[in-house]
């Protein structure tokens, strides 16, 4: 069986084919999203993370059909806020390899826009299901906080 | 103009051969009597698996993503997700706000964000939190078919083909604590424990036990209102004679009984030594 889908990928509109099993993930891969990585497979790690009608979500986890009429939004839509995050994670060097801050990055951004100024409990629950090897999260952690205050400021 | 189909990535092992939104639940309950098809929850533990499902059904489109509160309860469309659970206000304004702890440790908000509330209580996981806090409440199941039932008597059934509607929660003054023992913060439990004192009687669930969770009620009135510290002892004795534990990668059996008598002391703590009560 094939499907036909159309959605909003990064604010473009697209009608497509799929099969049904065909994950999210795989299918903004297949457009060019490439900074949606594939990484557990197992729903833990949060790397596959796009934004499904404003909600932050596991592409890995999501079939394609479910984005049917919807809105989905990759770092690739937000690249400015993206790279403001980005650079609050270099200033405390806390990219490091990098693969996992596509989809940490995707997380922060949902936070901010759910969250009106969470404390420091509320942002680790939040980012919990973002898992990084690199890090030891606290330079995340610090970079995080930097960037909802420096945004708190800039209010 | 040719046409391209977008098919899954090679490391998927489940695969989908037609996908149904239905359009009723007559509909899902007629597709979902045969065992090659298969009702869609958040997919997140199903996709891990190796099914080669005929026809996904899908109900998305039938309004059951919603939280209702009446006068006696809330309803809980089987579509909700687990963020929403946690995240509604009127709904954790009731039971100490156990609903919404017993969720944040699920994973990621991502993944709570996918996982429906229907797919963890329809399939009765052993690890599942949301079965172990909602068996401490006075909570029923709507299924399409079998009407309105207990959760704790649904829990006990063995799975049937019907369609999981709602959960249905009643409101009353019941004190609850919900508490678990993780090996990493966003891990399954080692252990869940919920703890109820309702009416002056005690009831505790145990879930994680790795198996499915077990309710036990204090029938011989073992605990007092405000038990002491002997009662409480004796009260854990008898859990550990009367509910089985296992083993498994995350623990042993021995240790999951340890872990049962410690978290169900401190929850009837938490209950006894809050404030106003």
């Amino acid at each position: 069986m094939i499907m036909e889908i159309s959605l909003w990928l990064n604010n473009v509109f697209i009608k497509d084919n799929i099969a049904p099993d065909t994950l999210l993930l795989d299918y903004v891969r297949s457009k060019g999203c490439y900074s949606v990585k594939r990484g557990c497979e197992t729903s833990n790690c949060g790397l596959c993370t796009v934004i499904l009608e404003g909600k932050p979500v596991l592409s890995c986890s999501t079939l394609a059909v479910r984005a049917n009429g919807k809105h989905v939004i990759t770092m690739e839509g937000l690249q400015e806020e993206a790279a403001e995050v980005g650079g609050f994670l270099a200033d405390q060097g806390s990219e490091q390899c990098g693969f996992c801050s596509p989809g940490f990055i995707m997380n922060v951004i949902s936070m901010s826009k759910e969250l009106k100024d969470p404390t420091l409990e509320e942002v680790k629950g939040y980012l919990a299901g973002n898992l990084c090897r690199c890090t030891g999260y606290q330079s995340q952690l610090r970079a995080v906080l930097n960037y909802l205050n420096a945004k708190k400021e800039a209010k | 103009m040719a046409v391209i189909i977008h098919t899954k990535g090679d490391l998927t092992l489940f695969t989908i051969k037609n996908y149904v939104v239905v359009k009723d639940l007559e509909e899902a309950y007629v597709l979902n009597q045969k065992r090659s098809n298969v009702v869609l929850g958040g997919i997140a533990w199903l996709k891990m698996g190796e099914r080669n499902i005929q026809n996904a059904i899908d109900l998305s489109g039938l309004g059951l993503d919603k939280i209702e509160e009446t006068e006696e309860g809330f309803e809980i469309g089987s579509m909700v997700t687990l963020r929403e659970l946690e995240t509604n206000t009127a709904l954790n304004s009731y039971f100490n706000g156990v609903i919404a702890k017993s969720t944040e440790h699920i994973v990621g908000v991502q993944f709570r964000n996918c996982a429906t509330v229907g797919g963890s209580i329809f399939s009765r996981f052993g690890f599942s939190d949301i079965l172990t806090c909602l068996l401490a409440l006075d909570a029923y199941v709507e299924l399409y078919k079998g009407g309105v039932i207990p959760l704790r008597e649904f829990a006990d059934m063995p799975k049937d083909n019907d369609i999981l509607v709602k959960v249905i929660i009643k409101k009353d003054r019941r004190e609850v604590s919900y508490l678990t023992h993780r090996r990493t913060a966003t891990d399954i439990p080692v252990i869940a424990c919920t703890v109820a004192r309702v009416n002056h009687k005690w009831q505790v669930v145990l879930g994680a036990r790795p198996s499915k969770a077990k309710l036990l009620l204090d029938k011989e009135q073992m605990l007092s209102n405000n038990p002491t510290e002997e009662e409480i002892n004796k009260f854990i004795e008898y859990i550990k004679e009367n509910i089985q534990f296992g083993s498994n990668m995350r623990a042993s059996a021995e240790f999951r009984k340890h872990l049962a008598g410690v978290l169900c002391k401190r929850g009837i703590k938490e209950i006894t030594e809050r404030k106003g009560l």
